[in-house]
């Protein structure tokens, strides 16, 4: 697995040394290592129930809700272990920002939509501040010319494709330095999935961006790298150009080809 | 890995492969047939057998279109992956090649059908050897597509030198007889012609067994499997 990690010359943003997470007696993964970094937007694929959004939940801590689950082994952001005791879990989810299969805005404006984090995070002094950042997070989401003239509006009135390009702007709003996307467009139709695609390509290289995803071709489109999880173990994880012509893996042939199962 | 592949979630998926694979079969038994017929009507000056093989070429290129239509459509319809993308897209290059195969036999053909048979030119006694070395490369080419044989299409490879070297004797003896029989320019001309349509017909082989390589190993011949052109000869 060892091929796995980044060399030694590259620093990850992320990096996870044999994790496990267990739901009471069950071990949901079983030790998976895996680096990563701002260049490449990192796709999580495999069946359903194979671990992949329960791994990528352990990068912010969302397993912590969970009051059987367990996590063992080490996950660092930028070397510092997320897990240990000192490790403030609001500021963690505010730098390892999460968007979820559907889109989730608060019944609220599209202004306080955005304007939430920053405001509990104190990150605007004033509201000509906060203005600016509600401002710059629905453009770098792809919303601000749909938006901007009715950001009084509920963001539970916009549409889904909307909606999850909301989250996406409320997820930007506190500068995360990781985005996690559990399943973004499962539930958008094709033009709003292909805007979220295109979104995902402008926002790499400003964060690290990893996606879980039922659809294959989608991982192929917005990935550089994609880790193939099946039964709680990564089986493999590579160059998603290599992943969907040449895999290695003859689990992860048969299931990018249809054959799994 | 192994290479023998569990049956597609989505069955019909497998039904398009399999029409495929056949379709490639037959353009492939197609191609190879032509030549033989073609070397057939060279050996007994067989002009209606000469006429079947350039009128048959017809249905070989009809089938390289059906099979390009099949794979785009397949590729678009079933957006394969590894080992079924590398197929389809091995078949499409498989069936460009097979359709130059049969272009070259129908060559061979109406070449039977412009010479005199009165002259018996004893230097291209070589010509039926070489062409059932180059026939067998064909077949071997498709074989190996069939029962997906990368082994085999390397051997396939390392075969064709057979084929050029037989050319090479070729050309030498019929330029030599040229010289000393200027008589027979005309007939030589087209036998060395029908010799450089089996030395190509050899190197076409070897582009598929090349695709089969990859299409089963997901990577490139290396050089050294894939050996060298035929030169012209004179240059070695």
């Amino acid at each position: 697995m060892l091929d796995n990690l980044a060399s030694a010359t590259t620093k990850p943003k992320m990096s996870a040394r044999d994790v496990r997470v267990f739901y009471g007696p069950k071990e949901a993964i079983k030790g998976v290592s895996i680096d990563i970094d701002m260049d490449n937007v990192v796709a999580f694929i495999g069946p359903s129930g194979c671990g992949k959004s329960t791994f990528l939940r352990t990068l912010n801590r969302m397993n912590d809700t969970i009051p059987i689950a367990r996590v063992e082994g080490d996950i660092t952001l930028d070397g510092e272990n997320i897990y240990s005791s000192s490790m403030d879990v609001v500021q963690l989810r505010a730098r390892v920002g999460m968007v979820f299969q559907k889109p989730n805005p608060f019944p609220k404006s599209i202004y306080d939509n955005v304007a939430y984090g920053p405001r509990i995070h104190g990150l605007a002094p004033n509201k000509a501040e906060l203005d600016q950042i509600v401002e710059n997070s629905l453009v770098r989401a792809g919303l601000w010319n749909e938006v901007k003239d009715r950001l009084q509006d509920s963001g539970t009135a916009l549409s889904g494709g909307q909606q999850q390009r909301l989250c996406i702007a409320r997820a930007i709003a506190v500068d995360p330095e990781v985005i996690l996307m559990d399943e973004p467009c499962s539930a958008l139709d094709p033009i709003a999935t292909a805007k979220i695609e295109e979104l995902i390509h402008e926002l790499r290289g400003r964060y690290a961006i990893v996606i879980v995803t039922h659809n294959m071709q989608q991982a192929a489109r917005v990935s550089q790298k994609t880790a193939f999880f099946h039964l709680g173990t990564m089986v493999e994880y590579g160059d998603t150009s290599d992943i969907f012509t040449n895999p290695r893996e003859e689990r992860t042939r048969d299931y990018i080809t249809g054959r799994y199962g | 890995m192994n290479h023998s592949l569990n049956e597609h979630t989505l069955k019909a998926f497998d039904g398009d492969l399999i029409t495929l694979r056949g379709l490639i079969a037959e353009i492939g038994g197609r191609a190879e047939k032509a030549v033989e017929g073609a070397m057939a009507a060279l050996a007994n000056n067989d002009h209606d057998l000469a006429r079947q093989v350039v009128e048959g070429d017809k249905r070989i290129d009809a089938l390289e279109e059906q099979i390009d239509r099949m794979v785009i459509q397949t590729i678009a319809l079933r957006a394969p992956m590894a080992d079924d993308l590398r197929e389809l897209v091995a078949a499409l290059k498989i069936s460009g090649v097979v359709e130059r195969i049969g272009d070259y036999a129908k060559n061979i053909a109406k070449r039977v059908l412009l010479i005199d048979a009165e002259q018996q030119i004893d230097a291209a006694r070589l010509l039926p050897a070489m062409a059932d070395a180059t026939r067998q490369l064909v077949d071997d080419a498709f074989t190996a597509f069939a029962k997906r044989d990368a082994d085999l299409a390397v051997a396939v490879c390392a075969q064709d030198k057979t084929v050029d070297d037989f050319y090479n004797s070729i050309f030498r003896a019929l330029i030599a007889h040229m010289i000393e029989n200027p008589e027979h320019v005309g007939a030589g001309t087209h036998l060395l012609f029908i010799a450089k349509n089996l030395e190509r017909i050899g190197d076409h082989a070897t582009n598929v067994a090349e695709m089969v390589y990859f299409a089963v190993m997901g990577q490139s011949m290396n050089e050294r499997e894939r050996g060298d052109d035929a030169l012209a000869p004179g240059s070695d």
